[in-house]
């Protein structure tokens, strides 16, 4: 949106200090909407503008209305704070950020020091997708809340899954080198080794993030080491074109994966023909049978056009308003103590808690597979004709970990 | 293993013959005129998305060579419009414009095909293996990459050591002032190796989008790499940039299928010790540090021999 | 370019009246770092305050290559970034150990750890100037942003390093939690190595730099090693390059692997020949403009980088001196009085340029509405005036601002330059211009 005029209008209240009247919510969504990361970006802003319009069409929270402010962060942590900056100034209170864990961990320790600092004037973070373990761990804060299941959790889920698999044999990881690819390596390797020692690890890999055009010489490896079964965390261009170039080389093996359903994943997956050999381990997706969440598909994708790959973006919000109206308070330290150990009916079905301890959100996860549609799976993706079919469901109580979190609280 | 290393070297030859593909025009256009172009990369990527939009509208074969022609073309303009008139403020700005068009390029290329990958496929009359190298398969694509690339190799070296043009341009590697002290029309010339340099980079593109990844951070990826392919190979040396296109692309494509760490080689560290720079080092696997090797090259030749591989001159 | 650089001083060769303006300048220059945030005291003000003077220094100490010496390097950002990383480490260690060392003094680890960097690997870098080291400087960037990924325990990896800049011991009961404290910490420093900047341009070294990026044949010829002197020039570019870092360090409480990657090192040199390499002042507007312009920006249009693309090509292809030397163009007129007959032909100019400006800004937001073409976000506001993306009036709008404009415009920018050539030969004629 040019808006010539408004350059100054909005750059100057940054240099004025205006004070904004706080008859609105106002949250600050911080992520990329320029640069690589953009297409992501944009498309969780629509999730959580279509979620605020929802939401005030029901009269908002607690009669105030709520107003998403998009901050573009370029996926850079020194930018994001600047941006968190802009938000506090804009009179924001919350801010939610999902996308890289580079920028969550900042963001986090950002407003732990804002808080402690300028008492009276906190600021809750709202983490709808970074999955960094150690933020609910050694790293914990009593400002960030988190939605989306970690890493550790979903591989407790996906291992959880695996063990009752016995047609898997020869495991091989191959991950993004940086600190969430690591940990679900290291993950992978500790609970496969607890669960089924009896599963070969034939291969470990990691390759460098987001910078490799061509995979073949991975699927080679791959190849080599005769697996059944590849795990991989990788997302973006990194799982659409390994799996491109597995297709490539002919390779069949099953694909256990955390965002093969990101923009682009489905379409390397028809392209490459893996019918139901691409399994992706989420804690919602569209088909996933439950009436009021294809309702809500429907409904988000008429309006949005895109198909909704944050559930959690949905539990989160509304989620805020049932702790907002708890607390009967839209002030964050009042809400943050609402939601501590708040039971929440999840969108696709189930009851999730967000735990005190860590401020960890539990919640049912999906395991589910990409290929041909019956018609129990309505909804298909990027208008491949493919959808996602349940596979199996695991149910809350087996995704709970333990915490290292030494929560200092206010 | 043997299955590793006859895949692992197609794959190192193809990428090498690739690299080959763009050092070679960026090496004759640097020779000629002292311009290092910075956006040569962002040519590469013109070509692949040129080729992608004209395969939608008129089908792969015919934007094979329309493509290129396109690109060739927007260097031209670039040469002409751009390049001569900063010409006088010497080769510093010079340099500078090729960077900001780099720039320019890539938020142009994301603002109109968007920042994801688009869906530049394989044209199906080559979708197919090959050949089968044990159990895999080799796509039959890159084996059409491969014989593109060789051709225009040898019809550059036939064009060089046969034409007219191609005389000039030699005797512009090794002696630029004297081209011109001898008639030339020096700016059409210049001109001309522009747009046939850039025109080489687009076919690169285009050849290279269906087979890698076609979007707006792929010149941003390459680029780089291209310097340290001419500088590896000594500026100005066309044989140099040969054989450092080859030596890159089987050195990047192996270290990949390596799994070697000092760890594995030495056994692991004692434990005890914690986390330190040694305990990164030593853990490290060649697969890992692939994308770092182009550049440690780099730096190793640049303290043995500055002037490259086969370079003679010093600038 | 050489003919518009000043490179003996107007201040050095005269009398006292220039040197009392000279100082009076700094004066200024000083109450104003102060006064500022008493002004804007809004917390975002005080972040953007403190970014622009962080790139202040890092643009000044760029120049120090680029604009003294000639270097042109596409990797400055790792002497930035190494110095953001001793920083952070030593916070870290004085925060554990409890060493005596406050807060105001860790720039200068920062600058040090900038400095040994460039000890080691500029004796190698600068053994040849021009385009050679322009592309060893952009490969040994490159290699230390991808090894700084390997190298987990001092980098961190891409979360990187964190730290608490008031864990440290206090001074003046200043704890430097509120950003207002950490404002005045970095106005300070940016006083202090712009004055040393411009102090190192006066000496002996820096006329040898100059003459070394004019004509290094002839400075070999006086008896002075070219690789030596550039070897220096680096080494000091590196140390106020980390000195910007270690003061990043600081503002932010984190170091990572993005503080020595590309981004940062582009940002430096549109910055600084933005700015303007001729001048000493160049880089400060630069880094200023360019600072602001990122911040500001990117609320309004989602493509802020093909902007900055743009305004960077057309400073190197029409003002190669960039603003300052835009400004400093007219010093001659001005006081040759002359300057009231270039005026109204730039008055003149302006509206046609400006209808080919908001043309092109009109042309560029269409095919990006267009292309991303979802939602109602197809609304184009242009000085007030809506415009939808999908009408095709606005883009026959758009059409005839940029013909209009550029064949309107070409016209009055020869005006321009013949009222130059009067104004310039009387300016001429009375000795202020040469």
């Amino acid at each position: 949106m040019l808006k010539i005029t408004r350059v100054i209008a909005v750059t100057l209240p940054m240099l004025s200090g205006a004070a904004y009247a706080q008859d609105t919510v106002k949250i600050g969504y911080i992520d990329p909407l320029s640069g690589g990361g953009a297409s992501v970006g944009e498309g969780g802003l629509k999730t959580f503008q279509y979620l605020a319009d929802e939401l005030n069409a029901k009269g908002g929270i607690l009669g105030h209305k709520v107003e998403i402010l998009p901050l573009d962060n370029k996926t850079n942590p020194q930018e994001s704070l600047v941006q968190a900056q802009k938000a506090i100034d804009a009179g924001a209170h919350y801010i939610t950020q999902g996308n890289g864990s580079s920028v969550g961990a900042a963001l986090e320790d950002f407003v732990t020091k804002n808080n402690t600092r300028n008492p009276g004037k906190e600021v809750l973070y709202f983490n709808y997708a970074a999955v960094e373990p150690s933020m609910t761990n050694e790293k914990c804060s009593f400002w960030h809340f988190r939605w989306d299941a970690n890493s550790d959790i979903k591989m407790e889920a996906l291992t959880n899954y695996m063990k009752g698999n016995s047609s898997i044999k020869k495991v091989y990881l191959i991950n993004q080198d940086y600190s969430f690819g690591q940990s679900v390596r290291t993950q992978a390797r500790k609970m496969l080794g607890e669960k089924r020692p009896d599963v070969q690890i034939v291969g470990d890999e990691l390759h460098p993030l987001l910078k490799i055009t061509d995979f073949s010489p991975y699927i080679a490896k791959i190849k080599a080491s005769g697996a059944d079964s590849v795990v991989t965390g990788n997302w973006g261009q990194d799982i659409a074109l390994l799996l491109k170039a597995a297709a490539d080389a002919g390779l069949k093996v099953n694909w256990y994966t955390y965002y093969a359903g990101g923009a682009g994943g489905p379409t390397a997956i028809k392209q490459a023909n893996l019918d139901h050999q691409v399994f992706q381990i989420t804690e919602g997706f569209a088909n996933s049978g439950d009436e009021a969440a294809m309702e809500f598909e429907k409904a988000f994708r008429a309006k949005v056009g895109l198909s909704l790959w944050y559930p959690r973006a949905v539990n989160e919000m509304r989620m805020f308003k049932a702790a907002a109206e708890k607390a009967n308070s839209i002030d964050p330290v009042k809400v943050a103590a609402a939601l501590e150990d708040m039971k929440f009916d999840v969108l696709d079905g189930g009851s999730g808690i967000m735990r005190k301890d860590d401020h960890q959100f539990f919640q049912p996860i999906y395991i589910s597979s990409f290929g041909s549609r019956s018609e129990k799976e309505p909804f298909d993706e990027e208008n491949t004709g493919w959808g996602w079919r349940l596979v199996s469901k695991v149910d809350t109580p087996q995704t709970v970990l333990p915490t290292t979190c030494k929560m200092t609280r206010p | 293993m043997l299955e590793l290393i006859v895949i692992s070297t197609l794959n190192g030859v193809l990428f090498g013959m690739l690299l080959f593909l763009l050092s070679s025009g960026l090496t004759v256009i640097f020779s000629m005129m002292g311009v290092l172009n910075f956006a040569h990369a962002s040519f590469y990527m013109l070509g692949a998305f040129f080729g992608y939009q004209l395969t939608k509208w008129i089908g792969f074969w015919p934007a094979l060579v329309l493509a290129p022609l396109l690109v060739g073309a927007v260097g031209m303009a670039v040469e002409r419009y751009g390049l001569r008139n900063t010409h006088k403020h010497g080769h510093v700005a010079e340099l500078l414009l090729t960077f900001g068009l780099a720039f320019a390029i890539e938020e142009i290329v994301s603002m109109i095909w968007g920042k994801s990958p688009v869906d530049y496929r394989v044209p199906t009359a080559l979708d197919f293996p090959a050949f089968t190298v044990f159990s895999t398969n080799y796509p039959a694509y890159k084996i059409f990459m491969l014989t593109v690339s060789v051709a225009i190799f040898v019809a550059l070296l036939i064009a060089l050591k046969r034409t007219r043009i191609g005389l000039i341009v030699q005797a512009a590697l090794t002696h630029p002032n004297m081209v011109g002290h001898l008639g030339h029309n020096v700016g059409r010339v210049f001109m001309l190796v522009f747009g046939v340099g850039s025109a080489l980079a687009g076919l690169a593109g285009v050849i290279a989008g269906p087979a890698l990844v076609t979007q707006s951070d792929m010149a941003a990826l390459l680029g780089p790499i291209l310097f340290v392919v001419i500088v590896f190979g000594g500026l100005g040396s066309l044989p140099g940039a040969f054989i450092a296109s080859l030596f890159i692309g089987l050195v990047q494509t192996f270290a990949v299928a390596l799994n070697g760490s000092l760890a594995s080689a030495f056994g692991p560290l004692d434990s005890s010790v914690g986390p330190s720079v040694l305990s990164d080092i030593w853990n490290v696997t060649i697969a890992q540090i692939a994308p770092v090797l182009p550049y440690v090259l780099l730096v190793l030749i640049l303290i043995v021999r500055p002037m490259g591989l086969l370079g003679t001159r010093e600038t | 370019m050489t003919s518009t650089m000043t490179s003996a001083p107007d201040i050095a060769a005269t009398p006292s009246g220039q040197a009392l303006r000279f100082y009076g300048l700094w004066a200024i220059a000083a109450i104003a770092l102060v006064v500022l945030p008493l002004v804007f005291s809004s917390g975002g003000s005080l972040t953007s305050f403190s970014l622009i003077g962080i790139a202040i220094i890092f643009a000044l100490s760029y120049n120090i290559l680029l604009g003294e010496t000639g270097l042109l390097s596409f990797g400055h950002a790792v002497h930035y970034g190494l110095g953001g990383f001793a920083a952070v480490h030593l916070m870290n260690a004085v925060a554990a150990r409890g060493w005596p060392i406050p807060l105001p003094l860790i720039p200068l680890v920062g600058g040090i750890g900038g400095l040994a960097f460039a000890l080691l690997i500029g004796w190698v870098m600068t053994r040849r100037a021009g385009t050679v080291f322009a592309m060893i400087s952009l490969g040994i960037g490159e290699l230390v942003a991808s090894s700084s990924l390997i190298l987990r325990s001092v980098f961190g990896g891409e979360s990187g390093i964190t730290t608490d800049r008031t864990a440290l011991p206090h001074i003046f009961g200043w704890s430097f939690g509120p950003q207002i404290q950490v404002y005045y910490l970095i106005a300070f420093w940016v006083f202090v190595a712009a004055m040393a900047m411009y102090a190192l341009t006066r000496t002996p070294l820096g006329r040898i730099c100059n003459a070394v990026r004019d004509n290094p044949g002839r400075v070999e010829f006086i008896g002075y090693d070219p690789h030596v002197v550039r070897y220096l020039a680096y080494c000091f570019a590196g140390f106020f390059a980390g000195i910007a870092g270690g003061l990043a360090a600081v503002n932010f409480e984190i170091a990572n692997s993005a503080y020595l990657g590309a981004v940062q090192s582009g940002l430096v040199l549109f910055a600084t020949f933005i700015g303007g390499t001729a001048y000493f002042f160049g880089p400060i507007l630069g880094a200023i403009l360019v600072t602001y312009l990122q911040l500001g920006l990117t609320n309004v249009t989602s493509v802020w980088q093909l902007y900055f693309g743009i305004i960077f090509i057309a400073i190197v292809m029409f003002a190669p001196g960039g603003i300052a030397g835009l400004l400093m163009m007219h010093r001659p007129l001005i006081r040759a009085g002359t300057l009231t007959m270039v005026i109204p032909s730039y008055l003149v100019a302006a509206l046609p340029t400006l209808a080919l400006a908001c043309g092109v800004i009109l042309s560029i937001e269409t095919v990006a509405r267009y292309t991303a073409s979802e939602g109602d976000g197809n609304i184009i506001n242009l000085l007030g005036i809506p415009f939808n993306a999908t009408a095709p009036a606005t883009w026959v709008t758009a059409a005839i601002l940029i013909v209009g404009g550029f064949i309107v415009g070409r016209i009055t920018w020869r005006r321009i330059a013949d009222a130059w050539d009067r104004a310039g030969s009387i300016a001429r004629d009375r000795g202020y211009l040469a």
